[in-house]
């Protein structure tokens, strides 16, 4: 029995198809990573998940529970991390989470001990009684993580869970969500933009484009289906249709003044390469990452210094709000 | 739904609201206040022209007492605005509770604000020689409540509705002024023109004030029984309008 089923999930804002037909199955223990650039559709298709957001058609279910008939069942097997801060900064840490415990029914007695624990988790404990305004955003990051374990749920939503934290403390999350989706069989659906994550973390991958599945397979499978090596050329007179008529090259990649180019053996193949490739200032050549695996599917490469400047732009349009 | 997970549900939305308020010092303040500004302004300003047949302070009074429930009332809306902006509300809504719990659990809360701020007057009222009694005073209570009930949904309803705060800000004068203005807080309303006298019919305040009157000062249109009958009405439908317009709010 699958955990979580959908089937053909559809959501249209007006003319713009936000998520467009996907179909999953996830199954209990689970991490499942939705990795894709901004606007593919990821945190639409959480919402919808977790019944905030009404499909415009398609079905799913979670538990067991169909999304659309069964939302009130849905809701109390799930937790949600959003990708947005959604706690109130007026209260304290202890405050949110303790709020948090009593509309999930934990049980009164364990409520303290558990945000003591949860709080622990994500090293906030010295600072449990500070109003979360005072908090900076990894801070406060970190406490809605720890809110969003607190009632122990059977499947945890997290959107781009390790957003902006410093990579010490992403490693210590992801050893934790490692943690409950096998000692507790917690299943786990997270976004994501860091390659690293999706590759660390993940068991399956899902690789989300346009409000469409591009594809979909464990990390390693992913990055064996590229086969061969890759060459990126730089210049600014490349000849690239030269280059896509040679055997040995099975895909091309053009992004500005740059090429990626998807070649078999470039130990042997590289010099007749770049006899056809024109003017080349310079040459790289490597075996494929999952950054590959990204831009293979998508088109478009998503390094760490460009989500931290995507992330930079939220932030900035977030203080505006 | 087990009876536990709702009464938590709604003990969870109130804990925030009460603290929360308790936070909000500027606004406990200004709540206060305002009403006794005024009060100073009418009492001693219009007090010497009017002519009430009764002390004109003892008659207003209990209109600056519902003044404070109308005003604090209508604007807990505003928080519920404000939680859709910062993204407060998917918290709320993504959990295992009805919206018809999130509704009374709120609504709670912003009664709890309401009272508080119309008690700390109240105490002020005594203070300075007000007709407050042993007696008189529990009634006034209930009467204020059932006032707070009724309006704080109607201020969640209106802010279900509602962005902005801005856009509430708007709509929600357009509903406080009226209210107040009519309830016949700062004049009798008998010599109004006929027209004027039916839309202060529609307004749950004029009960609640001629209510108050008639155990402090003896002077009312209605028996005290029959106004908090006519308020407890009015609440019964802005519970059903409220829980209705929460269970088909989005996000
Ligand atoms: N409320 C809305 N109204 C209209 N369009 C929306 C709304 N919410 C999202 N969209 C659009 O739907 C598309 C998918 O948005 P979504 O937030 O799901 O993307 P995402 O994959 O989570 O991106 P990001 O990585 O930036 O968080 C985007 O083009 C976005 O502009
Ligand atoms: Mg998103």
């Amino acid at each position: 029995m699958e955990t979580i089923s959908v089937r053909k999930l559809t959501k249209r804002y007006g003319k713009l198809l936000a998520v467009d037909g996907i179909s999953l199955d996830i199954r209990k223990g689970e991490i499942f990573g939705l990795l894709g650039p901004n606007g593919a559709g990821k945190s639409t298709t959480l919402l919808m998940l977790s019944t905030l957001l009404a499909p415009t058609s398609g079905s799913a279910t979670v538990n067991g529970h169909d999304i659309r008939t069964e939302p009130a069942a849905v809701r109390d097997s799930i937790g949600m991390v959003f990708q947005d801060p959604s706690s109130d900064e007026l209260l304290t840490a202890y405050e949110n989470l303790k709020l948090h415990a009593l509309m999930y029914d934990v049980p009164l007695r364990e409520i303290d001990r558990r945000i003591d624990d949860a709080l622990g988790l994500v090293d906030l404990r010295g600072r449990k009684n500070d109003q979360v305004k005072k908090y900076s955003g990894g801070m406060r990051r970190r406490m809605e993580i720890a809110r969003g374990l607190l009632h122990e749920p059977a499947v945890l939503f997290l959107d781009e869970p390790t957003i902006g934290l410093d990579p010490q403390t992403r490693k210590h999350i992801w050893e934790y969500i490692r943690g409950l989706a096998s000692r507790r069989e917690m299943t786990i659906i997270l976004t994501t933009h860091y390659m690293e994550e999706a590759d660390q973390l993940c068991d399956r991958v899902a690789i989300i484009d346009g409000g469409r599945i591009v594809a979909l397979g464990a990390p390693a499978e992913l990055k064996a289906g590229i086969k061969g090596d890759l060459v990126t050329l730089t210049g600014k007179a490349l000849k690239l249709s030269g280059v896509q008529k040679l055997p040995f090259v099975q895909a091309v990649e053009r992004n500005g003044g740059k090429a990626c180019i998807h070649v078999t053996d470039a130990a042997k193949n590289l010099p007749r390469l770049l006899r056809v490739a024109g003017a080349v200032d310079s040459v790289e050549v490597h075996s494929p990452d999952f950054d590959d695996v990204f831009l293979r599917y998508t088109g478009k490469a998503i390094r760490d210094g460009d989500a931290d400047a995507t992330e930079y732009m939220r932030t900035m349009a977030r203080a505006k709000k | 739904m087990s009876a536990r997970k709702i009464a938590k549900g709604i003990y969870a939305l109130w804990y925030r609201e009460f603290k929360v308020f308790l936070r909000e010092r500027s606004r406990i303040i200004s709540s206060i206040f305002l009403p006794l500004l005024w009060f100073v302004i009418f009492g001693e300003g219009i007090g010497t022209i009017a002519n009430v047949g009764a002390d004109y302070n003892a008659f207003i009074f209990p209109g600056f007492l519902a003044m404070t429930i109308i005003f604090s009332s209508l604007f807990n809306g505003a928080y519920l605005v404000w939680d859709r902006k910062i993204d407060f509300l998917k918290e709320v809504l993504v959990a295992p509770l009805s919206r018809t719990t999130t509704f009374v659990g709120k609504a709670l809360g912003g009664v709890t604000d309401a009272m508080l701020q119309a008690c700390i007057l109240l105490v002020v009222g005594i203070a300075i020689g007000m007709p407050f009694t042993f007696f008189n005073v529990p009634l006034v209570l209930v009467m204020l409540i059932a006032l707070a009930i009724g309006l704080v949904s109607l201020g969640l309803i209106i802010g279900s509705f509602m962005e902005s705060p801005e856009g509430f800000g708007l709509v929600s004068s357009f509903a406080v002024y009226p209210l107040f203005l009519l309830s016949g807080a700062l004049y009798p309303l008998d010599k109004l023109p006929a027209w004027m006298k039916v839309v202060t019919h529609l307004d749950p305040a004029t009960y609640a004030v001629d209510g108050l009157r008639s155990v402090t000062i003896h002077a009312s249109s209605l028996p005290f029984v029959t106004d908090l009958v006519i308020v407890l009405a009015f609440d019964v439908v802005l519970i059903a309008v409220g829980t209705w317009a929460f269970n088909r709010m989005k996000l």
